[in-house]
């Protein structure tokens, strides 16, 4: 086996298979551990020139990633005509540069905030470390191996495809340059360290907030069936 | 009608002394872990003031409670669901520690480790977030009996519409006054934590209306924190996870009051059954203003009504309970007496937990309108009931905080409390009871009999009159989940997942 298996082939496998397994484990028996450790409490001004930032941009440049990844015909026809691969590229650099400031202030604010020091934990450390790598060689080959999105989808693509119908082809990617390279090897370090990690907190995005009721109620006891005295038959009872 | 049960609680304002023996109680309890030093579920405000956290009625800055629409709907102050999902990653509304206070302890050790010097060691202060060495600039009660205080007494919202000559007396050195207001977390029918919380982890428990945080479901999007109107979700730093007042659930549920009420010195507080409809609760909390603080006392039924009962055995309420309903206190200084309002209905979550209004400290001078001294003692009484408006402590602002401005309102209750007073003093003092002061109690719509009730449960009462509190049936609570029998056996064993944060 030699290194490109490993990082391309391997690495991918054991990433996703952790990401899978260990998140529901962790779902199922540690669902306290599951939180986004929001520090808002303690720090907030420069929380919200990190926070909004980062996590806006990240979104919607992982949408974008992940559209291409689904669709990638429907990012070739948007791109067919030049000036609209132009504005595509554009509003991607700018999406990453923006992320790539949040991220920035919330290192600053984590190295320098006494109270946010106070909850960091190494593993934050290297959360951030990663997605710092991931931004920066993205902004990297966003602009010096242009045009990604042109050529992404002959490349990127077909090879994550391959890994998910379980025919690996690690020869698309391991030619490419190191930069590339990094970017790939820092999402799947990102993928695997996601379910040890606050990152778990991205699946927890509460979307069906939008359709339950505004009210919860709870009751302990469910329904059953009583002899109430007087009645000759037994009345359900809510509880 | 869908009737449901509320444990609910009073506070007798006129007896709290302020001695934060509740809080404490509370705090020993519940709050004395990392990430929850800064929290109190019980806290004692001295009023008017600024409160805590520091001007938490200012619903315009921290965007708490519902609120209703042009059409006259009811809708979320803090948020709609697209906005609040919109703000997940910062919420501008959320109050910041230090807006409650940086929790702090003193450095001890240093009195026993310090080297041999020329002066006394000391206990420095330090953060207990970051244990590093902090000033200690405020606390959770840091205007305590500051009344009349230009910095927190002055900056209390519900001053609003007082009068400006009578707000300037307040501050006057010797005119200075200020009541004590407990609070814990109003319980509410229609809490707006419930209704902010993204991830549906709060919840109002059925059978007692005890709204919890599942701290399984919680992911610290921390809406539940700033949509409260009450601030009393507080935000666990440490363990990443939103927390509240649980009414001492597992105490209610072995027969025991919460600690805040089982703990009070003055005997302020009562505790007992209410049955409500829950059908009713949007119409009342979306109810225009005017009406609104009818409409909550309105929501409450009546648990000697043969249709309520009805209603009540059918959705499942024990016999034992809607017994405890009638016998509960909370129903006769409420509704039998209408002595007692929610804190701040026009927050429209429909708190249940009530409040007697205090009266004023008696004498004072009259010079330009204010109560005069120099009386015939037998017309003191009479005189101060008749000019209750003039009372030291505004009626306007008793009525802000607690009947939705309505001055009438707290006049009622102040006049029958005062009519309590006089008639149990003619009696016990003069031994008479003439027809001046029998008009005077048929004035403040009550009877010889009725104020003898008022007397007996608001000076005598012992402990189960206080608290009457109905038994809870976890046994067949747990009848859902597997034979009780065989829980009991278990009961205790198991693995649970410590409360620390997760990475």
């Amino acid at each position: 086996m030699n290194a490109d298996t490993l990082l391309f082939v391997v690495a991918p496998y054991v990433a996703l298979t952790l990401a899978i397994v260990v998140s529901v484990l962790r779902w199922r028996r540690h669902p306290f551990s599951v939180s986004a450790l929001s520090s808002q409490l303690l720090e907030s001004k420069k929380l919200f020139w990190g926070t909004v930032p980062f996590h806006w941009g990240i979104s919607l440049i992982l949408v974008g990633h992940f559209l291409a990844l689904i669709t990638p015909r429907s990012i070739e026809l948007w791109n067919g005509e030049p000036i609209r691969l132009y504005l595509l590229e554009l509003t991607g650099l700018a999406l990453a540069l923006w992320a790539g400031f949040g991220l920035a202030v919330l290192i600053y604010r984590r190295v320098t905030q006494a109270r946010i020091r106070a909850v960091t934990s190494p593993m934050d450390v290297v959360v951030l470390s990663v997605i710092f790598v991931q931004i920066v060689t993205g902004i990297w080959i966003a602009v010096g191996y242009r045009y990604g999105s042109f050529w992404g989808t002959s490349v990127f693509v077909p090879y994550v495809r391959s890994l998910l119908v379980f025919q690996p082809e690690p020869e698309l990617v391991a030619a490419l340059p190191h930069v590339l390279k990094a970017h790939v090897i820092a999402f799947w370090t990102f993928l695997a360290l996601f379910p040890f990690t606050r990152l778990v907190h991205i699946v927890t995005v509460p979307i069906g907030y939008l359709t339950r009721p505004w009210q919860r109620v709870v009751r302990l006891q469910r329904e059953r069936w009583v002899y109430h005295p007087g009645s000759p038959r037994p009345i359900r009872k809510n509880r | 009608m869908k009737v449901r049960a509320q444990m609910s609680m009073l506070f007798h304002l006129d007896k709290c002394i302020g001695c934060h023996t509740c809080s404490v109680a509370c705090k020993n309890i519940w709050t004395d872990r990392q990430g929850a030093e800064y929290m109190w579920w019980n806290n004692v405000e001295t009023r008017p003031g600024t409160g805590y956290p520091t001007g938490w009625e200012d619903q315009e800055h921290y965007e708490g409670g519902w609120k209703r629409d042009e059409k006259g709907r009811l809708k979320l102050t803090l948020h709609s669901k697209a906005k609040g999902l919109g703000r997940l990653f910062f919420n501008p509304a959320l109050p910041k520690l230090d807006d409650y206070y940086e929790p702090f302890t003193f450095r001890y050790g240093d009195l026993f480790d310090a080297e041999d010097g020329t002066q006394q060691p000391t206990a420095m202060p330090i953060s207990m977030v970051t244990g590093e060495s902090i000033d200690i600039e405020t606390g959770p009660n840091w205007d305590d009996d500051l009344g009349g205080s230009n910095i927190y007494a002055r900056n209390d919202i519900s001053l609003e519409g007082v009068d400006p000559a009578v707000r300037a007396q307040m501050e006057e050195i010797e005119r200075v006054v200020f009541n004590y207001l407990p609070r814990i977390c109003n319980h509410c029918l229609n809490p707006a934590c419930v209704g902010a919380c993204p991830s549906g982890a709060i919840y109002k428990r059925g059978e007692d209306g005890v709204v919890l945080v599942n701290e399984d479901k919680c992911r610290a999007w921390r809406m539940c924190v700033a949509a409260c109107p009450y601030k009393k979700v507080y935000y666990n730093w440490s363990a990443g996870k939103s927390e509240k007042c649980i009414l001492c659930f597992p105490r209610l549920e072995t027969g025991q009051a919460p600690a805040c009420a089982h703990s009070c010195v003055g005997r302020i507080r009562y505790m007992g059954v209410l049955l409500y409809d829950a059908d009713l609760i949007e119409e009342t909390a979306g109810a225009p203003e005017e009406e609104l603080l009818q409409a909550q006392l309105d929501a409450i039924l009546d648990p000697w009504d043969e249709d309520v009962v009805i209603a009540a055995e059918a959705a499942g309420i024990e016999d034992d309970w809607i017994q405890s309903a009638r016998k509960s206190p909370i129903w006769k200084f409420v509704k039998e007496w209408g002595l007692a309002f929610p804190l701040h209905a026009e927050y429209r979550t429909v708190a249940m937990m009530f409040y007697i209004p205090p009266l004023s400290p008696i004498v004072s001078t009259v010079e330009q309108e204010l109560i005069r001294l120099d009386l015939p003692p037998d017309q003191t009484d009479f005189e101060l009931f008749d000019s209750i408006d003039k009372a030291r402590l505004p009626i306007k602002y008793l009525a802000n905080l607690f009947s939705v401005g309505d001055e009438d309102a707290i006049k009622r209750v102040l006049r029958k409390m005062l009519a309590v007073r006089i008639y149990k003093r003619r009696q016990s003092v003069d031994g008479v009871i003439d027809e001046a002061t029998l008009a005077l109690l048929e004035e403040a719509g009550t009877n010889p009999e009725e104020v003898e009730e008022i007397y007996r449960l608001t000076t005598l009462p012992k402990m189960h009159e206080r608290f009457v509190l109905p038994p809870y049936h976890r046994e067949q609570g747990i009848e859902a989940q597997g034979d009780p029998l065989a829980r009991k056996g278990v009961a205790g064993l198991g693995y649970l997942d410590p409360p620390v944060r997760g990475a």
